[in-house]
């Protein structure tokens, strides 16, 4: 049993990026994420929330924030380049994609993404080699929980 | 005629005398000719005019005024030659990123497609802030002022020929591969960094982050590109003036039409562009950044001098208690001007606090005519981004990685 449960966690950490979950979806699908990021994973639990954090192949430290039962509600990144944000972002992608086209739109300018919609929070700064990124769902984060938890 | 022509001759002859001696001397005489230097090796002229206004997407069709954008032009040859050549204005001076992009659809020229694995087309996903420009990257002899660079390898964006964007790029966030979305004809990035993607698109496998692909008529491939073929940063391929670039504004007062300034290319190569008194503020060599203080917050490794952005973008309402405004919620708008105090720390240890104002951005931008405004500033989660308004007023020095300048080797930016 003990060999079992060893052989499974190594194997987790060196499968390519499959334990993770997308923005609003069920915590197992981190799995998938991980998947796809080819990264190595490391869970921690809060009082409020569940940890999810993905060091992706590329150097970029993705963190996912779920809630007690399950659900993704945040997530963030920093590091040279863009994680997959289509993977990452999940069913609120393509709200991101248009959310973010029409601030680009109205700026008449370049600069950071800063978006407070109401059932989405879109913050993304820097320049290739060093890219911030946080995303969240207002509504769901749990009881107790700050904004400026998200980090 | 010829006592005129002799005249004509002495006073060329004095000229170069009087720019030569300048030249050598190294003192802190400013504004010298840029024309022959008279000694040995002639001056390059190493001066283009920058222009702040409202850009190549101000009229018909996009009608959409830009604000806070440095704009010059470039012109770029076929490799070799000297008649397939042409003149692109509405060209976005950017020293956040490396390298020259041109719009295909300002492009009239061809020039020749860089060929990776198999002989397939190399195109290029490069993500920004904002989105990803997508496109071929192709080799141009490109000229501006006086200085060339040979052979460079450019990204021409949104080419009809590579249309079918690999989902991997377009999980980037929103394409900016037209005039309206890129809001410019192209991008001069002539940013702290020699190549744009480095050392991370060398390798084969997972590690390579997917900037650069082959594309055949079957789709396209993640391939590892050589920092040789890499898009490059154009100022690192000039023959002199090749360590960095100087960038110069004047003062701006709230809202104005249009500024002239210039765009210095050197590191105190010529009597032009010497670091005289600037503050050298080396950058972690990684992220390309300094550290920001404000009030509080420290921003380590995380603040960065772009003129690429058109304001200056800092944390949030509930840490300023500055207002966002009420439609353009991306630009804060304090009822009265603000004058507020942050410093700039490099990794070198230099240090220095300043001032700079916030206006109300409503204000600053409600004529369309309006293509400059000192103030212009907004919210910013995670890093602390020193846009153009930055620059206005400043001489900055931006010093690219691994080059030697007199003020030490690069990546650094000093002012």
């Amino acid at each position: 049993m003990n060999l079992n449960i060893s052989r499974s966690i190594l194997l987790i950490l060196a499968l390519p990026f499959s334990l993770s979950a997308s923005l609003g979806r069920n915590a197992t699908s981190v799995q998938e994420d991980l998947a796809k990021m080819q990264g190595t994973l490391r869970t921690s639990s809060g009082n409020s929330y569940t940890l999810h954090e993905i060091q992706t192949s590329t150097g970029v430290a993705v963190k996912e924030y779920a809630s007690p039962v399950g659900t993704v509600f945040a997530v963030t990144w920093k590091g040279p380049f863009h994680p997959d944000l289509r993977q990452l972002l999940g069913p609120y992608y393509d709200e991101y994609v248009l959310a973010v086209r029409t601030q680009r739109a109205q700026r008449s300018g370049h600069g950071p993404i800063s978006i407070q919609r109401a059932g989405l929070v879109i913050q993304v700064s820097g320049h290739l080699r060093s890219f911030v990124g946080r995303v969240y769902v207002p509504q769901q984060l749990p009881s107790g929980m700050h904004v400026e938890d998200i980090r | 005629m010829k006592p005129a022509r002799l005249h004509e001759f002495f006073s060329f002859l004095l000229a170069g005398i009087l720019a030569a001696t300048v030249g050598c001397g190294g003192s802190s005489s400013s504004s010298t000719s840029t024309s022959s230097g008279g000694g040995s090796t002639p001056a390059v002229n190493n001066v283009q005019t920058i222009t702040v206004n409202t850009g190549p997407t101000a009229g018909p069709p996009t009608n959409s005024p830009a604000i806070n954008e440095a704009f010059t032009s470039v012109t770029v040859c076929a490799p070799g030659s000297t008649a397939d050549c042409q003149t692109i204005s509405g060209i976005l001076v950017d020293t956040g990123s490396p390298g020259l992009r041109i719009l295909s659809s300002a492009l009239t020229i061809s020039l020749p497609q860089q060929t990776g694995a198999g002989g397939n087309a190399v195109v290029e996903c490069l993500p920004f802030v904002d989105g990803f420009t997508w496109g071929p990257v192709q080799t141009a002899d490109m000229t501006i002022a006086g200085e060339q660079a040979k052979n460079l390898p450019i990204q021409v964006i949104g080419s009809a020929t590579f249309t079918n964007i690999p989902t991997s790029c377009s999980s980037n966030g929103t394409e900016e591969d037209d005039l309206k979305s890129l809001g410019a004809n192209g991008i001069l990035g002539v940013g702290t960094f020699a190549r744009d993607c480095g050392n991370a698109c060398t390798v084969a496998g997972s590690n390579n982050p997917g900037l650069y692909y082959t594309c055949s008529s079957s789709g396209c491939q993640v391939t590892t590109e050589s920092l040789a073929n890499q898009v490059a940063n154009p100022v690192a391929f000039f023959a002199t003036d090749n360590n960095g670039v100087l960038i110069e504004l004047p003062a701006v007062a709230g809202a104005e039409t249009s500024v002239t300034g210039s765009l210095i290319f050197g590191i105190g190569t010529q009597s032009n562009n010497a670091l005289g008194s600037a503050t050298v503020y080396t950058l972690d060599p990684s992220t390309g950044n300094i550290t920001t203080r404000f009030n509080n917050t420290t921003f380590t490794n995380a603040g960065f001098l772009d003129t690429g952005s058109n304001a200056i973008y800092f944390l949030d309402t509930a840490t300023t208690s500055l207002p966002t405004c009420s439609n353009l919620t991306f630009w804060y708008c304090p009822t009265s001007t603000q004058t507020l105090s942050a410093t700039n720390q490099g990794a070198n240890g230099a240090s220095a606090s300043f001032q700079f104002t916030v206006a109300n951005a409503d204000t600053l931008t409600s004529n369309v005519t309006v293509g400059v405004a000192d103030g212009l500033a907004g919210p910013n989660a995670g890093t602390f981004d020193w846009g153009l308004p930055f620059f206005f007023g400043r001489h900055v020095f931006t010093a690219i990685e691994n080059q030697n300048t007199p003020g030490g080797l690069g990546p650094y930016w000093a002012y």
